[in-house]
Formats: C-alpha cells, structure tokens, sequence
C-alpha cells in the first residue's frame, strides 16, 4: 500500500485497564500501531489476548468498569480517545463504523432495516427522508440484499444469517466512514456464507476508501482479507507485519508456533505443532516476556525485561529479544 | 479453617461485607433467631403454663409495677397476665418453627414437582402448570384457611391441639409451593438440554439418577433466594392465620395470636399488647426479607 | 480390510415442526415436517476416523445422536458390531452403551458444574459396575494422565479450567470405560488454535495407542482433512459424496463438495482465484424438489429438478450426482 505521510488510525501505547476487587487488571498493556488510509489491517489473536478490548476501546465502546488508562488514539491526528461522550458519538458512525460479530444482536430486533438505516444516514448526514431511503435502497443493493426496495421495511428476521450479516455491513458504511472496525464478522456464519461476506467487506471498503480493522481468530480469513496483520498474545503486541511475509516466514516463536498448528488443505505434515501450556490469564501474566514460560528459544533477558516491538526489515515489527540488534545472538 | 477462610474470601462474603443493610439485617435476624431458639432458658416467666399464670398480673404497664402484685415486666403483660417479652420469645420459637417448617415443606413439594414437570414435558407438565395457575389465581391466605377447615373437619376435637401446628405448617406449605415448582421447572428445562446431561444419557444413567444427581444441584440456587423470601412470607402467613383465630392455640399463643388480643385492648389504652410483639414481628419479616434481597442480588450474575 | 464397526442404512430423521393444534386449525395450515436427515448410508471400519462434514442444516450433529442413541432414527438402520441399536434396550443395551462414547463441542456445558472432576471421570465407570472403591480413584489417576492432566486435578471444580483442559477432562470421561468407538461432536469448534492443535494431536495418540474408532463430526474442512481417514461430505440431511481422506481434497467429485473446498479460507492457499459462492443454504422445511443442491450447481440439468440421485461409486467412495453418472456412462 503507498506510504501517505499521516497514517488513518494511529494508536500509540495504548493500555486498557480493568479494576476489580482484587487489584487492577491490565487487558491490553501498551499496544502501538497504524493503519493506513484504505488498507486492512487483521487483528488476530486467541481468546483473551485483547483484540476485542482493542477495537471497543478505539470506537470508544469499553464496558465499565474497563476503561482506557494510558495512551492515545489519533484518528487523522485527531485525537479521539479523550472525547466527551457527545463527541465520540459525532465520530462513531460518521468516520468509524463497527460491523459486530452476531448480526442478532447487532440488529434492533423491534424496527425495520430501513428504520435502522436511515436513522444512521440522517444521524450523520444532512439530507431528507426520502434521500436517506434512496441511499439505503443503494446500499442493499450494493451488499447483494435481492430486491432491496422491496426488502427494506422488512424487520430482521426475515433474513437469513449471512443476509443479516450483509445488512449490519450496509449500516456500518451508511454515513461513509473512514474506517470499518469488524470484530469477527464471519464467525457466526457457515463456510460458504463467510466466504461471500469477507469479499463482499474487502471490495465494498475498497471502492469507498475504507480501511478496515478486522478483529478475528481466524488466520485463514486474514490470509485472504488484509494487507498487513498484528498478532496480539496476552494483551501486547507479538509481531506487526505484511500478511504473506508473516504467514510464510513468522518471526515471532509464537507467531511462528500458531501458524504450524493451524491445519490447513494442502499440508502433508502428521502431527500439527503444539505450543505447550496456555496463554495466561490476564492476572498472572509472568514478569518479562508474556510468552517465555512457553518459548523453547527463550534465554535469560526473556525472564527480566518484556521487548518492545523491534523494527525489521519490510517493515515487520517484531516483540522478541531474538532479534535485537545489540544482542548478539545467532538465530535461523 | 483454610475453607472457612475460602468462604470469607470468596465474592459472595465479599459483597455480603460491603453492604450495611445485608449486615445489619442478618445481625437482627440471628438475634431474634438465638433468642427465639433460647427461649426455655432466658425468658423470665413461661406464658404457655397456665398454672404460672395470675390475672392480678393482668395489665401491667411495662416497667412499672403491678397495683396489686408489685411485680415488674419489662414490657408489660397481656390480658391474662402473661409476661409480654416471654410471650414475644416464645411466640417467635413458634412463629420460626412454623414458618421454617412450612417454607421446607414448600420446597420439597415445589421442587419435586418442578423436576418432574420440567423433566418430564408433555401432558406431565401441562397438567402440574395448571393446578399451579389455579392455586396462584387464589390468595395463599384463603388456600391455607381453606384447607385449615377441611383439615378440621376430619380431625376430631380431642387431638385438634395438638395437631393444629402441623396442620398450620401444611396449610401455609400447600399455598406456597408454586412459586419453588415454576422457577425449578424453568431451570430444569435449561439444565435438561446442556450437554452434560446428555453426556450421562449417552452412557446410559438412569432418568431419575440424572434428575436428582445432575439437574437438582444446579437449579437450587434461586430456591434459595426465594425460600428466604419466603420465610418471611410464611411467618407473616402464620401471624395473620393466627390473628384470624385459626392458627395455633390460643393456650400457645404466637406472635399472631398477641397481635390479635393487642388490637383488642388498643382503644382502652393497654397499647403495649399491641406495640411490642407488632415490632418483634415486622423486625423478624423484615431483616429475613432484606437477607433475601441482598442474597438474589449477591447471586445474580448479571449485576456484577 | 477391516470389517464395520458401524453401519448406517437408509437413516432417516424428521421433525415436527407443526404449530399447535388450535393453530393449525384456525390458520388452516397443514402440519409441517422438517426433513434433517434423508436416506444416509455409510459404514465405519474398526480403527479409522470417520468425518462427516458438513455446514448448518446439514444433519451432521442429528446422525451423531442417533449413533449414540439420544435421539431416534424415523427410519432405516444403524448397526454397530453387526447389532441392530434400535430394538434393544435393557441390559442388551447397556452392554453395547459400554462400547462407544460420546465428546461433545462445549467444554464447558459437557461437564456437570457442581461435580468435581474426579468423580465426572468416573461415572461411566460406576454406571456400569466395572469397578469398586479405591481402584476406581486409581483409576481416574491413570485416565486424567493419559490426557495430560494430573492425578490432584480429580478434586477441583471444571470452572477451575480452561478450555483445553475441560475438553481433555472430557476426553477422559469418554475414555473411562474403555470404550472402542467414540463420536466426537465438533470436539474443537470451541476452543483457540493453539489449544485445537494440543487436543488433535492427543486425539491421534490415543487413536494409535488404543486402536480406537472416531466418528468425527465438523464443519471445519482443514480440521478433518487432517483427522480422518474417510470423510462424508453432508447437505441438507443428504449424503452427497463419501471418499478418502486426502483424495476427496485433491479431486473432489460432487459441485457441492468442489464449491465448498473453493469457499474455505485457506492460509496456504490465500490469494487463488476464487470462483464466488452462489446463494445459500435453503431451508430444511421447505427444500427443493430432487437433488437439494440443484438451484445452487453449476452443473444443474433437468433431471436434478425432478429426481434424487442415487450414489455413484467413484475411486474410493461415491458422489450423488446425476452429472456424474453420466460421466460414468459416457
């Protein structure tokens, strides 16, 4: 993707707390990256690392008693995580939109698609009744809902899974935001569906110039949607990089490990590799790097000090003290 | 100890000690309770013996002494002499006893049939939902007066003493069950379609065995919520059955029963047969209610 | 060749889908039926892994609890060691319950919240009397090993585990009564990719060492490519194609099959070309007249508007398809 000078969405060490009885929580510890105007950046992770947290905490969704404790959010060098609520509702919608993972939930059950859609084009746009609807008749259309004119006073049960799924995508991109956040948009659906929807998402955010932050476990979605991906593991940032380089030459030990034990259609191996253990809950995260107690290239600076993301070349980014530059250490 | 220690730990102790009204109202009602239990030994006088009794106590004021005996109660004495705060201790063992007694009887009956109903499904359920509605479209007070009657009338007069408090405790029981058998018959719906059940169903368990030793564990929780509602329930029950002059006898009088000759008395002036087991009454219902408020609260999930 | 430890004729399953009585009287509607199995026939040898794959509506999770005997066949046969399951009952049928078991998706609903893990282990164990007292504790020490557990985790509650872990917990269940065939329903639809990893492979090792037999149900492509010997791929109740493990992914026969091996996103495979998906999945009440995948083929002739197609032997199974048969003939 062309560099621009100013990246869409910049985080910069972002830290999401949670307090409980017992002590703070810290479910996302100083996490940093951009996203580039137009491009899609995958945000993977298993359950519990934090990529959820990530994308409520940009578009300002965090459930209390979790709130952003550190850090800052730019959205065009606006800062965005510090809004009152009136001002983090004007950008919601208008230049971020969400597409939720169960589109049940994300739909109001009670009012008709067209209700729900021409509320958030007039929200956001200044233009009459009658223009709203025709923007959302185009809309349908556009995601591929059949005869939308017909379809749209329909309420949301009279569609199918993978159809409602299409609808949420019509109402995140109603007010043509700058940036779509979906958080595991095809988890909930069949195969054959999930793989009309991430098309659909990856072709309707090109044509409009919408990034995309698309929040998923599912690597194989990454590999056929995004440009670049950030693996996240207990709550901080692992590795940062193209999609291709980070699938086929994973420089992470733990990027490295998840891909080898994801099956795949093609590979000829026996036995899937298995990373021993488990990812640690967030309350017993161990001193150093979250990953070391799991790591078989782990060595004695992995115990004290957690790494920061290391730059590499093609512009990969790379949380590991194996790759640090002043520490010579051999490595291939 | 370490599980004593656990429990002190754990979330629901935990919000138990943040909430002053949780803790003051257990506070009142243990104290109530171990007075009640400890009547026999800490009460000045025993009211149910009719021998001990002398109407030239009658009327006394509290505090003051008696015209004609000079003794001094603390709260006063009822119309026959009895010594109010004896009677009130005494009353409370009766009203605990009755009310522990009917709200277990509840349960049992409640919980039974609400397995089988949500077990069973079909017609089983249908039908047990429906006596169900029809008891609810019936005031419970009516249901146990009701049955009290009937009871009554194929107990013969020489054995109704004695009987007249289990008969009090499987009226106020038989009105009150429903609300046990609906909620533990929706649990049991839920619980009967997870997959540990069906797990014990693949290796062949028994119907009955999987009922009582899978799906019972795991519906009581809101039982217990509301059996302590309902405690405070069934002691108000038995006050106002005995208040009617159906509850207990009047040789054993309980709090009911004290409410009742109280209000007889309040217009001539002797209003401390009234005040005095009036509070012990609404203190016993209301820290037993507040309990169970806080302990549905503590124990829903959704508010954490 | 192995001789079948499971065999499925003709299985059949409907569902009354039918409102109420006063409904369908006052709203004049006939009663309405729900077709989630048709006409499956498959065969399962002693020691292989079994995959049925299939999206939603497929019937996949309905044949599995016919297998095991939680729901029961409208029609046709299973027959498991040559047994036929439906007409016994009693002890007949809990000396066959002790032969196969049953790992479900949920790790955290398939195990008893109030039960300690120890003694969910044991159930089997003591359902069926195979052993008494403290060989029992002995017992469960050995089985909580043999899945990467310890021996002290018999004490503690499952909400004490995670995911992975419950899921080997169950495993262990299944295992304690030495069972020779287990089905295992979606067993790691649940759980994160690396904890998939850890439970496959454990799947594999017990495989080799015990000599057991999978039916292995999932909709995850990738998963039972890995897993299983013999797949059959399902749509809407239908048996569509049945072939050998790698060959089904290398020259799929059915468009059905082909059109969802295109749909799965791949991490090896990223960037093909992908021919786009048409329509989705109809809906089991209403399906389409003749063979169910005809409004979404490719291939769609007249015939499959009107006619189910029969099963056509390929290589190393057979596919349902007219198109094929013509092939064939051809």
């Amino acid at each position: 993707m062309p560099e621009t000078t100013e990246p869409l969405l910049s985080v910069r060490d972002l830290m999401v707390e949670f307090p409980t009885r017992r002590g703070i929580l810290r479910a996302i510890d100083r996490v940093s990256f951009d996203i580039a105007e137009g491009e899609v950046l995958g945000m993977v992770g298993e359950s519990g690392a934090g990529k959820s947290l990530t994308g409520a905490a940009i578009i300002g969704l965090l459930e209390p008693p979790g709130r952003i404790a550190g850090g800052e959010i730019r959205l065009k060098g606006q800062r965005i995580d510090n809004l009152p609520a009136a001002g983090m509702r004007r950008i919601r919608g208008k230049r971020i939109g969400m597409v939720f993972q169960d589109p049940l939930t994300s739909l109001n059950p009670l009012y008709t698609v067209a209700r729900q859609l021409v509320e958030t084009i007039r929200t956001h746009m200044d233009v009459t009744d009658h223009e709203a609807r025709e923007r959302a008749i185009a809309l349908l259309d556009r995601v591929g809902i059949p005869a939308a004119r017909r379809r749209l006073d329909d309420y949301p049960h009279h569609f199918s899974g993978g159809m409602r799924q299409r609808v949420v995508i019509a109402l995140a991109l109603a007010a043509e935001p700058e940036l779509v956040i979906a958080d595991e948009p095809t988890t909930a659906l069949d195969v054959s569906v999930q793989s009309q929807i991430i098309d659909l998402l990856k072709e309707i955010c090109a044509e409009r110039g919408a990034a995309v932050m698309l929040i998923t476990h599912d690597m194989g979605v990454i590999a056929e949607t995004a440009d670049r991906v950030a693996v996240l593991y207990a709550g901080r940032l692992a590795e940062v990089g193209k999609v291709a380089d980070v699938i086929t030459n994973a420089e992470h030990p733990y990027t490295h490990g998840l891909m080898g034990s994801i099956p795949t259609l093609t590979q000829e191996t026996d036995r899937l590799v298995q990373i021993p253990g488990a990812m640690p809950r967030l309350n017993a995260i161990p001193p150093g790097c979250a990953f070391n107690p799991r790591c078989d290239r782990a060595f004695a600076r992995c115990l004290i000090e957690r790494p920061d993301l290391i730059e590499r070349p093609g512009g990969r980014q790379v949380a590991c003290w194996l790759y640090d530059e002043a520490q010579e250490v051999a490595h291939g | 100890m370490h599980r004593l220690a656990r429990m002190w730990d754990s979330d629901i102790a935990y919000s138990f000690r943040r909430s002053p009204v949780a803790v003051i109202a257990a506070v009142v009602a243990l104290v109530i309770i171990a007075a009640a239990v400890l009547a026999p030994w800490i009460a000045p006088y025993n009211p149910f013996d009719s021998r001990s009794l002398n109407l030239m106590d009658g009327f006394s004021r509290p505090m003051e002494p008696n015209a004609f005996t000079g003794n001094v109660y603390w709260l006063g004495t009822d119309n026959q002499g009895r010594d109010i705060f004896s009677t009130i201790l005494y009353g409370a063992r009766i009203s605990l006893f009755v009310g522990f007694s009917a709200v277990v009887f509840a349960m049992v009956l409640g919980i039974g049939l609400g397995l089988l109903a949500g077990w069973r499904g079909g017609w089983v359920d249908s039908l047990l939902m429906r006596i169900a509605d029809v008891q609810l479209s019936f005031p419970s007070i009516l249901i146990a007066l009701l049955i009290f009657g009937v009871a009554r009338g194929f107990i013969p007069p020489s054995m109704r003493e004695e009987v007249a408090i289990w008969v009090l405790i499987v009226s106020i029981g038989l009105s009150d069950w429903v609300q046990y058998a609906r909620v533990v018959r929706g649990a049991t719906m839920v619980e009967k379609n997870k997959e540990y059940v069906q797990a014990a169903r693949v290796i062949g368990v028994h119907p009955a065995r999987i009922v009582v030793k899978h799906i019972l564990p795991n519906v009581t929780g809101p039982v217990l919520v509301i059996g302590t509602i309902g405690l405070a329930l069934a002691i108000i029950a038995e006050a106002t059955l005995s208040f009617l002059g159906v509850g207990v006898p009047p040789t054993q009088p309980s709090l009911g029963t004290l409410i009742r000759i109280g209000q007889q008395y309040l217009f001539s002036g002797e209003w401390w047969i009234l005040l005095f087991p009036s509070i012990a009454l609404l203190a016993l219902a209301l820290s037993v209610n507040l309990l169970g408020d806080w302990l549905r609260d503590a124990l829903n999930p959704r508010l954490k | 060749m192995a001789e079948a430890l499971l065999q499925i004729e003709g299985l059949c399953r409907y569902f009354d889908v039918s409102k109420p009585w006063l409904n369908r009287v006052l709203e004049r509607e006939e009663r309405q039926f729900l077709t989630a199995v048709k006409d499956v026939n498959f065969e399962i040898r002693r020691g292989e892994t079994f995959a049925l794959v299939g999206e939603s509506g497929s019937g996949k999770s309905t044949i599995a609890k016919m297998v095991v005997g939680l729901l029961a066949a409208s029609e046709g046969r299973i027959l498991f060691d040559g047994q036929e399951m439906s007409g016994t009952s009693g002890a007949a049928m809990r000396t066959l319950r002790r032969r196969f078991q049953m790992i479900f998706q949920d790790p955290f609903a398939s195990l008893n919240p109030r039960w300690r893990v120890g003694d969910i282990i044991a159930e089997p164990i003591h359902t069926f009397g195979l052993l008494k007292g403290a060989a029992i504790r002995t017992r469960v020490g050995e089985l909580l090993d043999t899945v990467g557990l310890s021996a002290a985790d018999a004490e503690k509650f499952p909400h004490e585990f995670s995911g992975g872990q419950r899921q080997r917990i169950a495993i262990a269940r299944a295992l304690s009564s030495n069972p020779e065939f287990i089905v295992c329903d979606e067993p790691t639809s649940a759980l994160d990719v690396s904890v998939q990893a850890q439970i496959l492979n454990l799947m594999r090792d017990l495989q080799d060492e015990m000599g057991l037999t999978y039916l292995f149900i999932s909709h995850d492509l990738s998963v039972v490519r890995h897993m299983a010997n013999r797949i059959g791929v399902l749509y809407l109740g239908r048996l569509v194609e049945v072939a050998e493990g790698k060959t089904l992914f290398r020259a799929p026969e059915h468009p059905y099959t082909r059109m969802l091996l295109d749909a799965v996103p791949d991490l090896a495979l990223s960037g093909r070309r992908r021919k786009p998906v048409e329509g989705e999945i109809p809906n089991p009440i209403d399906p389409p007249p003749g063979c169910p995948f005809h409004p979404r083929c490719p291939l769609v002739m007249d015939r499959c508007k009107r006619e189910t197609p029969r099963e056509v032997p390929t290589a190393t199974g057979f596919a349902a398809c007219f198109a094929l048969e013509q092939e064939t003939a051809a």
